[in-house]
């Protein structure tokens, strides 16, 4: 293959009309990409849209039904993972997998150390190697440093290191922001930035558009298996990149609303858990809306797991509608009115091999028990009725939620909690990992749930999410509340500033 | 699903086995099918049924109780030393049962309040419980408990080949049964197994949902160490030793998964005939003891092995057909 010389480099790694199907489900239609050397390239679309289909068939997961693989313009076949990563195709996850008691430089070398005589590991020189790597990225990490205790933007970027050991020239990044906070975000950006510079396509995919207009100078959006549009980001919008994602007009991602607070529902009072949190006083009235901005680490996850009785505490005092808690007692927590939307939906919000009917039921075997006996009928119309109301899309109600979209089984956690009728409602990351549809459904609802007077408290790391939503923000900093930011007052710089500990409280 | 498909091809087959293994031992062995031997085989099944019981439940919810063997001979051993003692049997037996209470509550507090595996400390206790058993009555066989007693444990009902201890295991069961498949209790079992952390988040009272249980496993294992001194007219210290391999089999053979959260007690209870069934037959056929564990034992790996297998093929299948 040649290329006149105007039309820049030749892609490193290109799709040419690629078609996979799934048993009827047809993933991928007639799909091309090009990845050129130097280049982010962004990949977007909803959840289901087909970008983990094309990501695993890059990296030598699935084998296209029709049309080709090309690297270097060369039609190429990767008969596994180990295939495409010998031809340079790193993949790096959103859950990154490193073996938490060896070093980072044991991780990155595994299985392939560099070795003395009589074949005993060098260390020296894999220490040399790895610190090398980290100069190439330009970070800190310190090659003897196990990777237990690594935050997951560190693990991430040894994740990057270790492609980059395997010199891939090509690196995808499947949804690597998910679960940074902003800090870590603009650190693993400077690492992409770097990678660039030196020549590697890199292709991104993120549900937060603001990423991909930071990071990206191309876009490839895919809805329902088929690419809708590949071309340049100079010039287009948000609004123009969620059109093409959703193929519609999108309602507004933060709905407009006006707060009617009424009295207080959760009262949290010098709350204290040794080593974790310490002396945290906030109030959530009726009808409003509180933002729990802050780092990853900062403790708002443990402050919620506190509140809702998942760990105890040490001091302090926790009230619900004027009702005490006892510590340690989530059932009494929900008697009392309070629902957790937990962080990690697959571990603590759903039982992944039970059926929707089941997980909504979950919150529902007292109330819907009659005599002490299950009533199959009660829980049956209490599951389907709330999984309408919440648009969950799904094929049988018994069906397992493991079978659901991300987004679904987000509403599933949902419409568990709302089913209790909750007086406070206390969300973790409500919307990580969903795409920008849904994404907007869950906003939607949320306003809708303080309109009807529901306290809810909305902890996120996706700021423009905190001061879309919120009537309130509160900062954390290290285990402390560092701010509270009233909405008109709420900017990006204002809770940065607070949750890196740069604002005087 | 493939997951539930092999699930119900489980349950078929263990049934069918069943029914295939009755049929052709009325048919082809001799003495199976006389009243007489249909009795033996159902009162020689009903300590593993019994045990059974509580077993599911626990294995239902991601643990399990080794200790019940022990916990059964510790109880029939503390029986022998009491009734030696003099003690009326109306005193003894309350007593064993509220001994069986406190081993179930040493394991379950070990698992829930220390957090061990409870496949751990179970082993341990299963030691502990025999151990402790040779000391209550060293090498004693106690034998002369009252006759009504006797009768109970080993009797008929009326001319039939009934015996007369299936009825309250048959109250048991259901009880069981309910509480298992009726009740917002044994859903939350299932919800545990499947996911103890999600089920935490929901409000369900993990640790002491477990302690329950193995307080009854306990309960029911001293229960049936009573019934086995009386049922063969004999408490000794190693009564039912090893009865928790022959247990811990019927209930995987009848289809409850062992990392918790999938079963049903019918196909637990189909296990425990199935099982003593086939154990049985080779006592007719007078395949040796020492094979007869070897079979066990070879069932419960199957066991555990056929669904994952069934589970490998099931993606293979999918594999290759997207």
């Amino acid at each position: 293959m040649t290329h006149p010389p105007d039309t820049g480099p030749a892609p490193v790694l290109a799709l040419k009309g690629v078609s996979k199907s799934f048993g009827a489900v047809r993933a991928l239609r007639d799909v091309s990409l090009e990845l050129l050397p130097g280049e982010v390239h962004a990949l977007a679309g909803e959840n289901g849209a087909g970008k983990s289909t094309l990501i695993k068939t890059l990296a030598g997961v699935h084998r296209p039904d029709a049309g080709q693989v090309l690297l270097d313009g060369e039609p190429v076949v990767f008969h596994g993972p180990g295939d495409a990563r010998d031809a340079g195709i790193a993949v790096i996850y959103q859950e990154p997998t490193l073996f938490p008691d060896l070093s980072i430089a044991e991780n990155i070398f595994m299985g392939r150390q560099p070795r003395r005589a009589l074949g005993r590991i060098d260390h020296k020189a894999t220490r040399a190697a790895t610190a090398a790597l980290m100069r190439r990225l330009g970070v800190g990490l310190d090659p003897d440093r196990p990777a237990r205790g690594l935050s997951i933007a560190d693990q991430q970027i040894v994740e990057i290191a270790k492609a980059l050991s395997f010199d891939a020239r090509v690196l995808i990044m499947d949804e690597p922001t998910a679960a940074l906070t902003g800090s870590e975000v603009a650190r693993l950006f400077g690492v992409v930035r770097t990678l660039r510079e030196q020549g590697t396509a890199v292709l991104f995919i993120s549900h937060r558009l603001e990423e991909i207009f930071r990071i990206c100078q191309k876009v490839t959006t895919l809805r329902d298996g088929t690419r809708i549009a590949s071309e340049t980001l100079d010039k287009m919008t948000e609004d123009d990149l969620v059109r093409r994602m959703v193929g519609r007009e999108l309602a507004e991602l933060y709905p407009e609303r006006r707060a009617q607070t009424g009295d207080v529902a959760l009262g949290v009072r010098r709350l204290t858990r040794e080593g974790v949190f310490t002396d945290v006083s906030f109030e959530v009235r009726r009808g409003e809306i509180v933002g729990l901005a802050g780092l990853v680490g900062a403790g708002r996850t443990e402050v919620a797991r506190a509140v809702f009785g998942i760990d105890r505490w040490d001091a302090g005092e926790v009230e619900v509608a004027g009702r005490r808690l006892p510590k340690g007692a989530p059932s009494a927590a929900m008697a009392a009115g309070l629902a957790l939307v937990p962080e990690d939906r697959r571990a603590q919000g759903l039982v992944m091999d039970l059926s929707i009917e089941r997980n909504i039921g979950l919150t529902g075997l007292r109330t819907t028990a009659r005599a002490g006996l299950m009533d199959r009928g009660a829980e049956r119309s209490r599951s389907l009725d709330w999984a309408v109301r919440l648009q969950v899309k799904y094929a049988r109600i018994a069906d397992a939620v493991s079978t659901l979209s991300g987004g679904n089984q987000q509403k599933v956690v949902l419409a568990k909690w709302l089913a209790t009728g909750p007086k406070v409602l206390i969300v973790d990351e409500p919307t990580r990992g969903i795409d920008v549809g849904t994404k907007a459904e869950v906003h939607r609802l949320l306003a809708e749930l303080a309109a009807d007077g529901v306290a809810v408290l909305m902890i996120s790391s996706d700021l423009p999410e905190i001061l879309g939503m919120a009537d309130r923000v509160l900062v954390m900093h290290e285990g402390r509340i560092s701010a509270e930011i009233p909405r008109a007052d709420a900017t990006e710089e204002s809770v940065l500033a607070a949750a890196t500990g740069r604002a005087a409280a | 699903m493939p997951e539930s498909l092999t699930r119900a091809i489980r349950w078929d087959t263990v049934v069918g086995t069943l029914l295939i293994v009755l049929l052709l031992s009325f048919g082809f062995v001799d003495g199976f099918g006389n009243a007489l031997n249909l009795s033996f085989l159902i009162g020689n099944t009903l300590p593993i049924a019994l045990i059974a019981l509580p077993m599911t439940l626990l294995v239902v919810s991601g643990e399990i109780d080794l200790s019940v063997a022990s916990t059964a001979g510790l109880s029939g051993a503390v029986m022998g030393r009491l009734w030696n003692a003099g003690l009326p049997i109306e005193t003894i037996i309350p007593l064993c049962l509220l001994l069986g209470v406190v081993c179930g509550l040493l394991n379950g507090l070990l698992v829930t309040r220390l957090g061990l595996p409870s496949l751990a400390v179970t082993i341990g206790t299963l030691a502990a419980y025999r151990g402790v058993a040779q000391i209550v009555l060293g090498s004693d066989a106690v034998t002369d408990f009252p006759p009504r007693y006797l009768d109970f444990a080993a009797g008929r009902l009326g001319g039939t080949f009934v015996p007369r201890a299936l009825v309250p295991f048959l109250v048991l069961l259901a009880i069981a049964v309910v509480v298992l498949h009726a009740t917002p209790f044994g859903r939350s079992l299932f919800a545990i197994g499947a996911g103890e952390e999600a089920a935490w988040f929901a409000g369900i009272r993990v640790r002491r949902t477990k302690l329950l249980l193995f307080v009854a496993t306990g309960l029911m294992s001293a229960l049936t160490g009573v019934f086995w001194a009386l049922h063969y007219a004999s408490a000794r210290y190693d009564n039912a030793t090893g009865l928790e391999l022959s247990v811990v089999a019927a209930v995987l053979l009848g289809g409850i998964d062992f990392d918790g959260g999938r079963g049903t007690l019918g196909g637990a209870i189909a296990g425990v005939f199935l099982l003593g069934a086939l154990q049985n037959v080779m006592s007719l056929e007078d395949v040796s003891a020492q094979s007869q564990i070897v079979v066990t034992g070879v069932l419960l790996v199957l066991s555990v092995l056929g669904p994952r297998v069934a589970r490998q093929i099931a993606v293979l299948r999918a594999q290759s057909s997207g």
